[in-house]
C-alpha cells in the first residue's frame, strides 16, 4: 500500500483515478488544483504524485517544479496526466521534473500498470 | 482489474455541462487580447476532451480536438478572436452540448451540424493542422511494430544502460526499472562502476554515476523493454540488442530511433477500436435530468453541525428521563428541563428541515446563464441592439422549480426582444437610446422567489388586447376592465398580439402556456406595461415544491389541506345568495359571479350528497382560472406542510395533489383545486 | 389480464422450496412469500382516498411514508369483519412495473410460517366465480389444511395501480 496524491481539477477524472488506486489498496489524497495539491503534498510525504497538467491557477508542471524543491519530494515519482502525446509536451514534463507521463485517454488498467512501473 | 466506469460518467457529464456553460459565458464576454479568458475557455475544452476520451465518448473527444487546437492558437496570439470565430466556437459549444445530452439521455446528436462545424473549424485551422486524433490520443497507435525486424527475439536481450547524472532527479529509480524487467523474464544485472568519480571531491549524492549491463532471457518483445525505459530515453544512453547477435551488431539500438512521436506503444489507449467508424461509443448509463445534483460543501458541513446539535439535545432528553426514574421527587424541576429540551429539539428540527430543503436550492444563475447567448444570437438575427442586464443571479430556488423555469423564461425573453424592443432607427426616431435594454432580475420576497423580465421597448397595446379578448369571447362587449386587468388577457389561450408571426416567437408556444407552466409550479405571473416605455413581467414562485403553505380544513370528520395560494376567500353563506341549477347543482352568488359549490365528501365518494344548507362555511378557491366553493365544516389552522406523493406506494389519485403528515402522525390529503373543479364539472353532466 | 392459473405457477423463479407466511380470512388460510413481508402492524384507522374501491381503506403513515391499506376480505368479496385489537396489517413489498411499492393488507390474523415446495403447489381449479384467480399461485396442503398461495404482485400490482384511463373510467362509472 502506498500513499498517493491525485491532483486534477476535473472531479470525474479525480474520482476515477482515486477509485482505481483505492481498489488496488492504496491510500489516496485528492487535490483540486495545483495550489491545493501543493498544500496537500506538504506534510503528506506521498509515495507517488499523479497530477493533471492543465489546471487553473498553478498548472501541473509548476506543481511538479515546486514539489521537486521540497525535500520530501526530491525523488518521489511524479506522473503527469496529459492529452498531448507530442514529444515537446513530454519534454516539458521531464524538464519540470516529472518522472513520467500518462496520456489521456487511459483506462484503469493502463493507469495501474503505469503506476506499478514506479511504485515498489 | 475491472472497474465500472459508468459511476464516473454522471460526474463527467455534469462537469462538462458546467464547463460548456462556462465556455459560453466567457466566449460572449471575450474582448480582444483577453488572454486569461482564453486560457479559461481553452482549459474547459481541454478537460472535456480528456474526460470524453477516458470515459468512452470518442466522438465527443474527437470533435473537441479541433476546438482545442483553435483555442490554443487564440491564446497564443496566432489566431484573432474575430466575431466570426467566436460565433463558430459558440456553435461548437452547441454541438458539444447536444452530443453530451445524447450521451446522457440516449438518442443521437445532429451529426450533420457536428460535421459542418468541425469542417469549418478545420478550414480555419488551415492545412497545417494535424488530422484530428481518432479515439483521442491514439496518434501513436500502430507504432508498436514500427521498428520491425528483431521484435520477437526469442533468446533474450542484452541491455546497456548508462543513466545521465541527472536521471534520479526526475524520480526515476533504476532499481524499480530492473524489478519491472525481472517480471518480463530472467534478469541478470552487472554494474559498471567506471562512471564513478575517482575521489569523493565533487561527488554529488543525488547524481547517478553507475552504469549497468543487463541480460534479460526469455521470450520478451523489444517494445516491452523500451516501455520500461520510455521515460528516461533522453536521460540515459541505452542500447538493446538480441543476445545472439550481441557484440557483432553495433547499430541495433532502439531508442536512438524512437517511434515517430517518441512515445511507446503502450500509449495507444485500450479500447481505441471503439472509435472505429466514428460512431459515438455509448457506455453511459442514462441518468435522468434530476437524478443528481452538486451541493455546496458548506451546506453539507452546516447539516453535519446541526445533526451534532440534535444528538446533544437527544442525549439531554435521555438524561432527563433517567433522572426522573432515579429521583421522581424532583418532577417539577425535571419538567422544566424537559420543556426547554423539547423547545431545543423543536428548534433543531426546524433548522435541520430548513437546511435539508436548502440542499435542493440552487442559484438561479443556472437558468440566467443561457440568456447572454440567446440575446447575442437574437440581436444578430433581428438586427437589433440589445443590452442585457442580469441582477440577483445568486438568488436560490428549488432545483425542480428551476428545471421547469427555463422554457417559460426563454419564451418571455424572446418575446421582449422580438416584440418589445424596437429596431435601432425606430428607437432613435422616438428619442430613445438605439440600444434597447432587457433586464432579468431575481430576488426573494415574502417566502417567494420573484423574477422580473423588463424591457424598455414599445410596450403593450392594451386597446388591441381588449379588442382581441372581446373577439375571442373572453369578455362581454359591455364589460370594460381596468387597464391593468386588460393586459392580463395576454395570458389567455388564443390571444397572440404579434403583428406578424416571426420565426422567433411564433412557435406555437403562447403566453397561455407560459402562464400554465408557472401556475403548475405553484406560482403566478403578471404583466405591467406602458406604451412607448416598455413592459415588465413579474413571476412569483414558491421557494420549493416540497413544502407548501396550507390551510387545514375539516370536511365530514376528515382533515384536508388546501394550498393557501389557491384560496380566494372564506365566507359564511348568506341565504339569499345560495342558488340552484338543474335541481341539484348548488351555486353561490359571490358579488357578480356564480360559483359552483362542491360537496367534497360526495364528490370523493365518501358520503351521500347532502342538500346545500342556507348557512354554510365556504372556501372559495381558484386554479387554472376556475373557481369552486368548497363546503367545509370547519377551518382549522394554517401551517407549512411537507408534500408527499401518493405515487410512491400507490398511484396518483384525482382530486388530490398528494398527502402530508400532520403533527399527530395522521395522514391528511392535499386538495388539488384544479382537479376538483374538473371533477365537479364532469359530475354535473351525469345523473347524480 | 390472463385468467389462466397455470401461468402464474410455472414461473421459473419459484423453483425449489419457499417459505410462506400464512394468514386467516374467515377461517380460510392464505400464504404470501415471506421474503416480501416487511413488517406486521396492528390496525389503525387510515385516511380514506377519494373514489377508490371499498377494499382500499386509505393510507397510513409508516415512518414518514404514505402507504395504502387494502382490506383482503373486501378484496375477495367476503363479509367484512369489524376491525378490532386482533386485526392485523401485513406490510408487503409489491413489485410491479419495475417498481417496488409498500402496501398493507388487512387480515383477520396471522397464522404460521410454512416451507412449501413447488412440487406441493397444485394449480388452482377454475373457481367458476367472478373472482379472477390469476393472483393465486397455487394450492398447497399442509397438515391437512388447504393453503391458497397468493401472488401478491398480481394481486396488488396492476389492478390497483390503475392507469390514468382506468381512473377516469372508474370516475365515469
Amino acid at each position: 500500500m502506498a500513499k498517493v496524491l491525485v491532483v486534477d481539477d476535473s472531479s470525474s477524472m479525480r474520482q476515477m483515478v482515486s477509485f482505481a488506486l483505492k481498489q488496488a489498496g492504496h491510500e489516496v489524497t485528492e487535490g483540486r488544483d495545483g495550489n491545493d495539491g501543493l498544500s496537500k503534498a506538504q506534510g503528506l510525504k506521498a509515495d507517488l504524485v499523479i497530477t493533471d497538467v492543465n489546471m487553473p491557477g498553478k498548472d501541473g508542471l509548476e506543481l511538479t517544479r515546486e514539489l521537486r524543491k521540497l525535500p520530501d519530494y526530491k525523488f518521489t515519482p511524479i506522473l503527469v496526466l496529459t492529452t498531448e502525446a507530442g514529444p515537446e509536451k513530454k519534454q516539458e514534463g521531464k524538464a519540470a521534473g516529472a518522472t513520467g507521463w500518462l496520456v489521456k485517454p487511459f483506462d484503469p488498467e493502463k493507469l495501474m500498470s503505469t503506476v506499478n512501473k514506479v511504485l515498489r | 482489474m475491472s472497474m465500472d466506469m459508468s459511476q464516473f460518467i454522471e460526474a463527467f457529464l455534469e462537469e462538462s455541462f458546467e464547463g460548456l456553460d462556462h465556455m459560453e459565458t466567457e466566449l460572449l464576454a471575450l474582448s480582444e487580447g483577453d488572454e486569461e479568458t482564453l486560457h479559461t475557455i481553452f482549459r474547459a475544452a481541454h478537460s472535456i476532451k480528456g474526460g470524453a476520451g477516458t470515459f468512452g465518448f470518442s466522438a465527443i473527444s474527437e470533435f473537441t480536438h479541433g476546438m482545442e487546437t483553435l483555442l490554443d492558437r487564440m491564446r497564443n496570439g496566432q489566431q484573432e478572436a474575430t466575431p466570426e470565430i467566436v460565433n463558430l466556437l459558440l456553435r461548437a459549444v452547441d454541438v458539444l452540448r447536444g452530443q453530451l445530452q445524447a450521451a446522457r439521455d440516449g438518442g443521437e446528436a445532429d451529426p450533420a451540424e457536428a460535421a459542418e462545424v468541425r469542417a469549418l473549424i478545420e478550414a480555419t485551422l488551415g492545412e497545417d493542422t494535424p488530422a484530428p486524433a481518432t479515439g483521442g490520443g491514439s496518434d501513436d497507435a500502430g507504432s508498436g511494430n514500427a521498428d520491425g525486424g528483431d521484435d520477437g527475439a526469442s533468446g533474450g536481450w542484452r541491455i546497456d544502460f548508462r543513466p545521465h547524472a541527472d536521471m534520479l532527479r526526475t524520480g526515476n529509480d533504476p532499481l524499480r526499472m530492473f524489478e519491472v524487467l525481472e517480471e518480463l523474464g530472467e534478469l541478470t544485472v552487472s554494474s559498471q562502476p567506471d562512471g564513478l568519480p575517482e575521489t569523493l571531491e565533487g561527488y554529488e549524492p543525488e547524481a547517478s554515476y553507475l552504469a549497468w549491463t543487463l541480460e534479460l532471457r526469455g521470450d520478451v518483445e523489444r517494445a516491452d523493454i523500451e516501455e520500461v525505459f520510455e521515460w528516461v530515453e533522453d536521460e540515459c544512453d541505452l542500447t538493446i540488442e538480441p543476445l545472439e547477435t550481441a557484440g557483432d551488431s553495433a547499430g541495433a539500438q532502439a531508442p536512438a530511433d524512437p517511434p515517430p512521436d517518441g512515445s511507446g506503444p503502450e500509449s495507444a489507449p485500450a479500447g481505441s477500436e471503439e472509435s472505429a467508424g466514428g460512431a459515438p461509443a455509448r457506455t453511459a448509463s442514462k441518468p435522468t435530468e434530476s437524478s443528481s445534483m452538486r451541493v455546496n460543501a458548506a451546506k453539507i458541513d452546516a447539516l453535519i453541525d446541526m445533526v451534532g446539535e440534535l444528538v446533544i439535545t437527544q442525549s439531554m432528553l435521555t438524561d432527563i428521563s433517567e433522572q426522573l426514574e432515579e429521583d421522581p421527587s424532583r418532577v417539577e424541576q425535571q419538567i422544566e428541563r424537559l420543556r426547554s429540551g423539547l423547545a431545543e429539539l423543536e428548534r433543531n428540527t426546524r433548522e435541520l428541515q430548513e437546511s435539508v430543503m436548502g440542499i435542493r436550492m440552487v442559484p438561479i444563475a443556472q437558468v440566467f446563464n443561457r440568456f447572454p447567448r440567446l440575446v447575442h444570437d437574437l440581436s444578430g438575427q433581428l438586427g437589433k441592439q440589445i443590452d442585457l442586464q442580469m441582477e440577483g443571479e445568486l438568488t436560490e430556488i428549488d432545483k425542480t422549480v428551476l428545471e421547469h423555469l427555463g422554457d417559460p423564461l426563454v419564451h418571455l425573453v424572446r418575446n421582449a426582444i422580438d416584440h418589445g424592443i424596437e429596431m435601432p432607427d425606430e428607437r432613435s426616431a422616438a428619442g430613445k437610446d438605439p440600444t434597447g435594454r432587457v433586464t432579468l432580475e431575481a430576488y426573494h420576497r415574502g417566502g417567494n422567489v420573484v423574477i422580473e423580465i423588463r424591457d424598455d421597448g414599445r410596450g403593450m397595446n392594451s386597446d388591441r388586447i381588449l379588442e382581441k379578448a372581446r373577439a375571442a369571447g373572453l369578455l362581454r362587449p359591455d364589460q370594460t376592465p381596468e387597464p391593468h386587468e386588460i393586459l392580463q388577457y395576454i395570458f389567455e389561450p388564443g390571444l397572440s398580439t404579434a403583428e406578424k408571426l416571426s420565426d422567433l416567437s411564433g412557435r406555437g408556444v403562447g403566453m397561455d402556456v407560459v402562464k400554465k407552466n408557472i401556475r403548475g409550479l405553484g406560482g403566478n405571473i403578471e404583466l405591467h406595461s406602458e406604451p412607448g416605455r416598455g413592459s415588465r413581467i413579474t413571476i412569483r414562485l414558491p421557494l420549493t415544491l416540497s413544502i407548501m403553505d396550507g390551510q387545514l380544513l375539516k370536511i365530514h370528520d376528515e382533515t384536508f389541506v388546501i394550498p393557501l395560494i389557491a384560496i380566494v376567500e372564506s365566507l359564511q353563506t348568506e341565504p339569499e345568495n345560495v342558488k340552484q341549477a338543474f335541481g341539484k347543482l348548488p351555486l353561490y352568488r359571490l358579488r357578480d359571479e356564480y360559483i359552483p359549490v362542491v360537496d367534497l365528501a360526495a364528490l370523493f365518494g365518501q358520503a351521500e350528497p347532502t342538500p346545500m344548507p342556507d348557512r354554510a362555511l365556504l372556501v372559495v378557491a381558484e386554479a387554472d382560472n376556475q373557481r369552486v366553493a368548497l363546503r367545509v365544516d370547519d377551518l382549522l389552522g394554517q401551517q407549512q406542510v411537507v408534500i408527499k406523493t401518493l405515487e410512491t406506494n400507490f398511484r396518483r389519485v384525482p382530486g388530490t395533489a398528494g398527502a402530508t403528515i400532520l403533527g399527530d402522525g395522521q395522514v391528511a390529503l392535499i386538495l388539488d383545486v384544479a382537479g376538483i373543479a374538473r371533477m365537479a364539472a364532469g359530475r354535473d353532466t351525469r345523473a347524480a | 389480464m390472463a385468467n389462466d392459473a397455470t401461468q402464474s405457477i410455472q414461473d421459473p423463479a419459484t423453483a425449489g422450496e419457499d417459505q410462506y407466511l400464512t394468514f386467516i380470512l374467515a377461517d380460510e388460510e392464505y400464504g404470501v412469500d415471506i421474503l416480501r413481508v416487511q413488517e406486521i402492524k396492528g390496525w389503525e384507522r387510515p385516511t380514506p382516498l377519494p373514489n377508490t374501491p371499498d377494499y382500499i381503506r386509505g393510507v397510513i403513515n409508516v415512518r414518514g411514508m404514505i402507504v395504502p391499506i387494502i382490506d383482503m376480505r373486501l378484496r375477495f368479496g367476503m363479509e367484512p369483519l369489524e376491525y378490532g385489537p386482533t386485526t392485523v396489517v401485513i406490510m408487503l413489498r409489491v413489485i410491479s412495473e419495475d417498481r417496488e411499492r409498500v402496501m398493507g393488507i388487512v387480515v383477520d390474523a396471522v397464522s404460521e410460517v410454512y416451507s412449501i415446495g413447488d412440487d406441493n403447489l397444485q394449480p388452482a381449479p377454475d373457481f367458476g366465480t367472478r373472482i379472477g384467480i390469476d393472483f393465486v399461485r397455487g394450492l398447497a396442503t399442509v397438515e391437512e389444511k388447504m393453503i391458497l398461495v397468493l401472488d401478491i404482485d398480481t394481486l396488488l400490482g396492476p389492478g390497483l395501480i390503475a392507469s390514468e384511463d382506468a381512473i377516469r373510467e372508474e370516475q365515469g362509472a
